[in-house]
This record gives C-alpha cells, structure tokens and sequence, in this order.
C-alpha cells in the first residue's frame, strides 16, 4: 500500500464520514429544538423517511436539487403537523403516536415506492459540489471537507444559527422555558402550544431536510427504509448533547465517521462480513450510552403535554 | 433522563379486574374497540384506492385466505403462537410503565439460539428434553440481550425506549452474523442453521397442521393476565408503572423490579422466537426478520393491556398477516401495507380514547 493511496483513501473516508454525518445533524438538531420544548418525538423516523420520499421525488421529476430539498423539508413538516395536533394540541401521548407515525411512514413510503419506482429504480446525477477556494487544496483535509454541496455548509451554519437562537433571544428563551416549566411560560403571557408548535414543525422541517439529503445526495435514489435508523440516532444524539448544537455536530461527525468506515471497509474488501460491520454505529451508540448516559440531562416537563389549570 | 411516561393510551390499564361490569360498559367497551378498528380499515382502504388497488377485493382476499379456507386458518392458528408470546412479553412490560421495543431483536436472537441448540440435543437426549432445553436457552439468551437496557433503565436512568431499539438493530445483524458464520448448515449452499427434522418439532393438534405452540402460546399469555392481576408481583410491577415515584415511597425496590420486568419481556420474546423455529419453521434462513414485534404493540393497546382481550386482538392480526400475505400476492401490494394499517389503528386508537375521555369529563361537569 502506498502513501498516496493511504491518502486519497483516508479523505474518502473523511468525505464519507461528513456526507453520513450531515442527515444525522439535521435530525440531532431537529430532535433537539422539540425536546428542549418539552416534546419528545419518537416519531422523526417517520419525519425523515417522508423527506426522503418526497425530497427524491421533488428532486427526480424537476430536475432541481434545490427543489427536493423543499419538497423534503415540506414532506417533514407534513407529518410534523399531524404530531403537533395530536400531541401537542391535544395531547396525546407522545410515544404511541410518534410510534405510530414512524411505522406507517414506513409503511407508505415503502408503498408508494413499490407502486411508483420499483421497477426502474431511477437515480439521480451526482450533486454538484461547491468547492470552497484555498481550503479545498490543503491535502487530505481539503477533498474531504471543503468540497460538498452547498447545502452542508448551511447546515454547518446553522449549528451556530440555533446556539444563538437558544441563548440570544426570546424565543431560545421561551423554547426551553415550554420543556422545563410550561406553566411558568403560560403565566407570562406566552402560549405554551403554540411554542412547541413551532418547535415541532421546526423539527419536521429539519428532519425533512435530512431525509432529502440522505437520499438525493448521500444514496442518490429512493429505497424503502432508506433512513436505517437515522432518525433514532439523532434522538440520541440530542439527548448526549444536553441541550446544546455544537455537541449534536460533534456527534453526528463521530457517528459518521462510523458509517463511512462500514462502507470503507467493504470497498477496500476487507473481509468482514456487512452484518458485523453494519452493527458498528449503534454498537457506538451503546457505548456512548453506557459511559454517557447518566451525564445526559433532559427538559423537566419532556414527554408530559401541557394542558392549562392542571395539576 | 428518565421519562415518566406510562404507556396507557387508556386510564383502564390498572382497573382491568374492576367488579361489577353492565350491559352498558359491555357495549361501550365494544364500540370503543370494534369503532377504531373499522375506522382504521376505511382510512387505509382510502389509501389502497388511491393506489389504485381495489380495497374491497383486498380485504376479501385477506378474510378468504386468513379466515374461510380451511388450510389458511389453520395458518393463523398457528401464526398466532409466537405473537402470544410477544403479546405476553410487552403486557408485563407496557403494565410495568416500561416500553421494551426491542421485542424483534429478542424473538431473532431466540429464534437462532433455538435453531442452532435444538438439531443437537435431539441427537443426545429425549425429543421432549431437548425441545424443553432449546426453549429455555433461547429464553436465557433474550434475557441477556435485554441486560444492558434493563440496567441502564434501572441504574442511569437512560430512556429504554432508545437502548431496546438500538438493541434490536445490533440483534438483527448479530442474528444473522450468527447464521451466516456460527451456526451454518454446511450441506446447503443458502446460508441457513440446520434444520430440524419435522418428527422432532412440536406436535401437531390432532389432525390438522395447527402447531401446539398456539397452546403453549395461550397458557403463556394466561400466566402474564394471572400474575399481572392477582399476585402481589404484578400488583407491584402496576404500582411500578403507575407512578414510579410513589413505588420508591413506598418501599420497592424500583432498579430490581425494573430489571425484572425486562428479563421477563424479553424471555417471552425469545420464547417466542423459539417457538416459531421449533414448531413451524425448523430453521432460520439468513436475513430473515418477520418483524412481527412493533405489529403486536397496537393489539397490546386494543386489548387495554388485557390478556384475555389480547388473545382476541392477537388472532386478528394473525388473520391479517396470513390473509395479507395472500392478498399481497394476488394484488401485488407489498406486504408493507399492513404497516400502514397498524399504524392508523393505533392512531385512532388514540384519538377515541381522547374522545370518549373528553365526552365523559363533560357528562360529569
């Protein structure tokens, strides 16, 4: 093995590692701005593999990257509505219904796929990437972080959008004022349903989003149960991430860097069967949760819907 | 980071041996059971036509198949062995305030466990030896698998929810791991485990190809109802659930019974799987996941927790999983669509719950 091809091997590991990592921080981050609101949202799964449908089929039938997004992130909202009335107006219980959700997601997005593309199973053009000038050349660290599409240097951004949103300002304020002591929030003046309203559709939309990157330009096509679980890796990582955006992007980089090895490892042809290799993420997982767990906080009031006047 | 979040859709989890019950719950109770359930059946019928799938000729299918032919009952009586089993282990569990949604990753690793132990100890000792020893390791086996969750549970209070889905993901690929490597069958060239041969399964039911797993199955999910309702045991394990807060006041030991509850639940899941390969299918196949443990929930919750109500909801399923499977055939939808299903009657569920809550608290106001 030569040094040139450790090198080109290593930044397509790295490569890898950021476009995996990408669905798991916009679903972290998602997770997160429900939780910190007092709502836990078992139902993401579903809010993804929605976005992934519907974000591939935006992105297939018109030709626009940029459009699947949206349809995505709208296909995430979609189910995000259905949550909010239920659980958050209300206020059934969560986890029946984020269950419920993410079950019949998969169920209909596996549906309309058999119906739809089950037969030609298109694909997509690889996405156009924005290389990032000067950054892009430095070796090994160039090629594997300053050469994606634009849409992951957003998300990046957005890591730091929602730390200031959650220290700076009013709304962060009431966000985590409707998980801790929605009661407190009410009496000040401020709807508590509506706050987490917001906070659940926000989360729809960005587990959405994720799911359109996930297929459009992680996959590049639709499977049935493409999310694998991503979603519930992104309810754990903003469980880990007490509360706070830059350990949900170091979390979904860590696991990323678990995933890209999976699909490494079987490109280099080492011989290890795909099934041991695939229970590498969440074997991390467990660890994670085991050395970590006690040491993750959660919103006082996460998981109880806030009815007006009740004990 | 522990969550208090009892899983009752309901409030009737824990007064399911009240006294005295009128014509008049018995007939609410049945439309508060039979409405979801016919409402969730329009709703996915609307979603079938909107794939251009007639609805009605589906459900024919599934009721033909599932239910009227002779050879298609006797498959839902036996489909409906390891879903008892299943439906046993999440009543201790749901009863218990604990959501142990690890049930498929339990039931796999049973199921392989049973699969590679069973073919051997036919060799070395009496049929009914040997079956009762696979069991029992496959039981033992589940229960390890649920240890870390069951003890993160009990000791850092890490959501379960979370741990028992991870855990099924790791299960599912440790199953097959286990398959393709540990315990293959050299003489076949399908990764599969040896199979069992049919005169050393479980009998037969008299005549018929009805495995007597379902009875196996039936006391099984009999036991959990008794235990749960009229033991000191499960009366502590419904205080557990209720309100896990006021059984620390009161003096029980919360981590112990929380592992306890775990190592139950997934030792009927691993039952469960065991008595799929023991009875029915003599071997597992790799990659083979029937992911029968998240379709179980909502007939856990249409039964209100209940054994007997279960038994009922369990056959349902059975009914629609063996018709579905049919029905998928001759229509060509996917057999995902049950999911759907399953879905929408959990959802409804839900809402005639709320509903019927609300309609009460206004009659009495």
């Amino acid at each position: 093995m030569t040094g040139l091809f450790s090198e080109v091997f290593l930044s397509a590991l790295l490569f890898g590692a950021v476009t995996a990592a990408i669905p798991l921080l916009l679903a972290g981050l998602g997770e997160q701005i429900s939780e910190k609101a007092g709502v836990l949202n078992i139902g993401i799964e579903g809010m993804m593999l929605a976005g992934a449908y519907l974000g591939f089929v935006g992105a297939f039938y018109s030709g626009s990257l940029w459009l699947g997004f949206l349809t995505g992130a709208a296909g995430g909202v979609s189910v995000a509505v259905v949550m909010a009335l239920l659980c958050v107006r209300i206020g059934l219980n969560q986890i029946v219904i984020g269950i419920a959700l993410t079950l019949g997601l998969e169920g209909l997005t596996a549906l309309l796929h058999h119906f739809q593309f089950s037969r030609s199973y298109p694909r997509l053009p690889a996405a156009d990437a924005t290389v990032i000038p000067l950054l892009s050349d430095i070796p090994v660290i160039g090629p594997a972080f300053f050469k994606h599409h634009l849409i992951v240097y957003l998300a990046v951004a957005l890591v730091f959008g929602m730390g200031y949103i959650y220290r700076r300002t009013q709304l962060g304020l009431n966000l985590q004022a409707a998980g801790d002591k929605p009661a407190a929030l009410d009496v000040a003046g401020i709807d508590v349903v509506q706050t987490r309203t917001i906070a659940v559709l926000t989360t729809g939309a960005l587990a959405g989003l994720g799911g359109a990157y996930l297929a459009n330009v992680g996959a590049g096509l639709f499977i049935p149960f493409i999310t694998n679980g991503a979603g519930f890796l992104g309810i754990v990582l903003a469980m880990l991430a007490r509360g706070r955006p830059v350990w949900v992007l170091f979390g979904a980089l860590l696991f990323g860097v678990c995933l890209s090895l999976t699909t490494a490892m079987q490109v280099a042809g080492i011989n290890i069967p795909t099934d041991i290799i695939q229970m590498l993420p969440f074997l991390a997982v467990m660890i994670m949760l085991v050395l970590f767990g006690r040491r993750a906080s959660l919103p006082a009031a996460l998981g109880i819907p806030y009815e007006r006047g009740a004990r | 980071m522990s969550i208090d979040t009892a899983p009752t859709v309901s409030a009737t989890a824990l007064d399911a041996t009240s006294g005295t019950v009128t014509r008049r719950d018995i007939l609410h109770r049945m439309l508060m059971t039979l409405g979801p359930i016919l409402a969730a059946l329009v709703i996915a019928g609307c979603i079938l036509l909107a794939v251009g799938v007639d609805p009605l000729a589906y459900y024919g299918f599934v009721l033909e198949k599932g239910l009227f032919s002779p050879l298609g009952i006797q498959q839902t009586l036996t489909r409906m062995a390891p879903l008892l089993f299943l439906a046993a282990g999440l009543i201790v569990a749901f009863r218990a305030g604990m959501w142990n949604l690890g049930g498929d990753g339990q039931f796999l690793l049973g199921a392989v466990t049973a699969a590679a132990s069973a073919p051997v100890f036919v060799q070395i000792m009496p049929a009914w030896l040997a079956l009762f020893c696979s069991f029992l390791i496959a039981m033992v086996v589940a229960m390890i698998w649920s240890l870390v969750p069951a003890l993160l549970r009990a000791y850092q209070g890490v959501n379960e929810i979370i741990t028992t889905l991870m855990m099924t993901f790791l299960g599912t690929s440790l199953a097959n791991v286990l398959v393709k490597l540990a315990f293959r069958d050299p003489n076949t060239t399908v990764p599969q485990t040896r199979t069992l041969p049919v005169e050393d399964r479980l009998p037969r039911l008299f005549e018929t190809t009805i495995t007597s797993g379902l009875l196996l199955g039936l006391a099984a999910i009999l036991i959990v109802h008794l235990v749960m309702t009229r033991t000191a045991f499960g009366l502590k394990l419904r205080i557990v659930g209720a309100n896990p807060r006021a059984a620390v006041h009161s003096g029980l030991g919360v981590p112990g019974l929380t592992v306890a509850v775990f190592a139950i639940s997934a030792g009927l899941a691993g039952l469960a799987g065991a008595v799929d390969i023991i009875g029915v299918q003599g071997n597992v196949r790799a990659d083979w996941n029937p992911a029968y443990g998240l379709a179980v929930i909502p007939a856990v919750f249409l039964a209100r927790m209940n054994g007997f109500a279960a038994i009922g909801f369990v056959f349902l399923l059975s009914v629609l999983s063996i018709g579905g499977e049919s029905a998928a055939r001759r229509l060509g939808v996917p057999n995902h669509f049950t999911l759907v299903l399953v879905s929408i009657v959990l959802i409804v569920l839900a809402l005639a719950e709320y509903f019927d809550h609300r309609y009460n608290q206004s009659r009495r106001a």
